[in-house]
């Protein structure tokens, strides 16, 4: 299963390559081309049956926030520090791979009983963790890992509930798999498809990949974030499960056109697929290096609601998943008729 | 040269935050478009007019957009809350009246705190006098942006308003453009959009016009009112030429012209040492292979407040500056 097959992959920011390459196996032989940009990116065009009335470029990012071992201390224990926005206080006592062999490790920390009774009530320091990998000295450790290797969290693909997945990385493997449904789909109108690396350390390869592609118009696939606790107000929510695909008005990076978003809501509308606005002003995604980069482009994000992201795992619906799906096909074949 | 107050009051109370600057765009177009041999506008809505010239490219840029505050969630009882577009402080803001593209009216105050110095915007909301949600909803959606509504008001020596920032830049470019008869120099006059979140606009503009030197027109803050931070730039003692700030390190050629032409025309100016802050020119001179860029600035008051105040005389010294600086051959 393609969702499975991504999440389960490891890509942390600069180490995509085994998503891309699952990426590619699925989706070439349904584009007319597809190739590896200079930084890692992957562009893939499909022609479909009629031209687009813009260039259109759909795109969704490949690598997830990770750790990244710095040292082997005597004992054979890992000192790591974060790829990406990662939550520290999530960090203790989960298991994570390390490396191209994917070495199972656990991160450890002092006990509680040792621990002084001021460090009960603080988050402990990341100089305070480390990975266990089961070797006892230096040089057993370094056998089988090496300072600079990556680490993400050992986390299984699952579904539950009615209609929920978790798994890790679904920020962004949701897009990606989105997107490659996309490319897989028999759409009408031509589009280029864009598997972006290094988003959570600073929207690094969407800028190389807009250079290159020269869009008019960009859609962003995204996992966003979720949280809607009862006791909060409508406004402190910025996305909600099962509300259907999330339409960003504003983040750190772009300010989004109002007029495609109005149009979005329109062909939503049309098409009796429910959606909802991505009601906070944080965060931010490649849409930033995108729509400023050469002359200009418009652009939307387009984000399934994604609860617990940037941590061991993450969870979605799958209506929501479906909806944007639908919706970004809707929004597609309606870019097909009229430009922005 | 007369001070041209009834263009400046037009240009500054019409509407256009950071993304939404069609219509002061319209507004400036329609003042320049008999003084240009170009005009076009580019996808992020840069206004960009071309008075040409066999020399060298010059892209002068002055931002049209406005911090505002942009719509997020609209209560069941008709209270609207918002996100900062730009640099909004909340104290600024509180028991500010507002205004939307479409006229409507709206009043922010905030939840009772106990303390109004840390006030958050997240703890404002924009009442606009409906009874519920669905009343809103028909003049207020999510995801509109509404600017400060407050007066144009004016005496011998200086104007207030909201908003000279940047609109008083885009007036030092206007008149500058229309004082110029003939130049040796090929002059991209960019009405730049999305400074005020990051200068998004002039970093495609640069990018389309591809010029050999750039020069932004923008205000600066003062540190001449009574016991503010040091800093030695204040209002009428001249154009502020910007030696730096965060966001650039004037080129020395274009730094140094602009002084020399200054004391050889005797016009009054003063240097600008910014520690902090960005203008237009922190995007083009990193345009391409790079690009010599400077900034005339206006010495400016309350700077991000509904009373911004600025001397007559320096925007008229400031533009005297500009149009030599583009005048001459480069």
């Amino acid at each position: 299963m393609l969702l499975k097959k991504l999440t389960e992959a490891c890509g942390a920011s600069g180490n995509e390559k085994e998503v891309r390459d699952i990426i590619i196996h699925e989706i070439s032989p349904f584009v007319d081309s597809v190739r590896i940009d200079g930084i890692g990116n992957v562009i893939a065009y499909k022609s479909g049956k009629t031209p687009a009335a813009g260039r259109v470029m759909v795109t969704a990012h490949m690598d997830e926030v990770g750790l990244m071992i710095k040292e082997i201390d005597s004992a054979g224990l890992l000192k790591f520090l974060t790829v990406g926005g990662i939550d520290k206080r999530v960090l203790v006592s989960k298991t994570v791979v390390v490396g191209k062999d994917k070495i199972k490790g656990v991160i450890g920390s002092k006990p509680i009983h040792l621990q002084k009774r001021n460090e009960w009530t603080k988050v402990l320091d990341i100089n305070e963790l480390y990975i266990d990998i089961g070797a006892s000295s230096r040089e057993e450790a370094e056998k089988i890992v090496s300072i600079g290797d990556y680490a993400v969290f050992d986390t299984q693909y699952e579904e539950f509930g009615d209609d929920r997945i978790k798994a890790k990385a679904l920020d962004n493997r949701v897009g990606c798999a989105i997107l490659v449904e996309l490319l897989k789909s028999s759409i009408d109108t031509e589009i280029h498809g864009v598997f972006t690396v290094m988003e959570e350390v600073g929207l690094v390869g969407a800028g190389p990949a807009a250079y290159t592609v020269e869009p008019d118009v960009a859609i962003i696939l995204e996992g966003t974030i979720c949280y809607e606790m009862p006791d909060l107000d409508t406004y402190d929510i910025p996305t909600v499960m099962g509300n259907g695909p999330a339409i960003s008005l504003v983040d750190r990076a772009t300010i989004y056109d109002a007029a495609f978003r109005k149009r979005i809501v329109e062909v939503a509308e049309k098409n009796n697929i429910k959606y909802q606005y991505r009601k906070t002003s944080m965060g931010g995604n490649d849409s930033g290096s995108i729509h400023t980069s050469k002359t200009g482009c418009i652009t939307t994000a387009i984000s399934v609601p994604t609860r617990y992201i940037h941590s061991p795992l993450s969870v979605i619906s799958k209506f929501d998943y479906d909806n944007t799906l639908a919706l970004v096909k809707a929004v597609i074949s309606d870019l097909e008729k009229e430009a922005l | 040269m007369v001070f041209n107050s009834e263009l400046l009051k037009k240009i500054v109370m019409v509407y256009g935050p950071s993304s939404r600057e069609h219509l002061i765009r319209e507004v400036i177009s329609n003042e320049i478009k008999d003084h240009v041999d170009e005009l076009s506008t580019d996808a992020l809505g840069n206004l960009i007019a071309r008075k040409k010239g066999p020399g060298k490219k010059v892209m002068i840029s002055a931002h049209m957009d406005q911090i505002g505050l942009i719509i997020t969630d609209i209560d069941k009882d008709g209270f609207l809350r918002f996100g900062n577009i730009g640099g909004i402080s909340p104290a600024v803001t509180f028991s500010q009246r507002v205004i939307f593209e479409n006229g409507t009216v709206g009043a922010i105050y905030s939840e009772p705190v106990e303390d109004l110095s840390k006030l958050k915007l997240e703890d404002m909301y924009i009442d606009i006098g409906a009874k519920t949600k669905e009343e809103a909803e028909m003049s207020v959606s999510i995801g509109d942006i509404c600017v400060y509504h407050a007066d144009y008001s004016e005496n011998s020596n200086v104007v207030f308003t909201p908003y000279l920032d940047d609109r008083v830049g885009c007036f030092v470019a206007i008149e500058a453009l229309k004082s110029i008869q003939t130049t040796e120099n090929d002059l991209y006059f960019v009405f730049s959009v999305q400074e005020e979140v990051g200068l998004r606009g002039a970093r495609t503009a640069a990018y389309g016009v591809d010029p050999d030197f750039g020069i932004a027109v923008d205000v600066t803050i003062h540190g001449d009112t009574p016991k503010a931070k040091r800093f030695a730039v204040g209002l009428h003692k001249g154009a502020a030429i910007k030696v730096k700030d965060n966001s650039v390190i004037s080129h020395p050629v274009v730094r140094e012209r602009l002084v020399h032409l200054a004391k050889e025309k005797g016009i009054p100016y003063q240097m600008e040492v910014l520690e902090f802050g960005g203008t237009d020119s922190g995007a083009i001179h990193m345009n391409k292979t790079g690009v010599p860029s400077g900034v005339i600035s206006i010495p400016t008051r309350y700077v991000h407040s509904t009373v911004e105040m600025a001397s007559k005389e320096d925007i008229t010294n400031c533009v005297a500056l500009l149009t030599a600086y583009l005048e001459e051959r480069l």
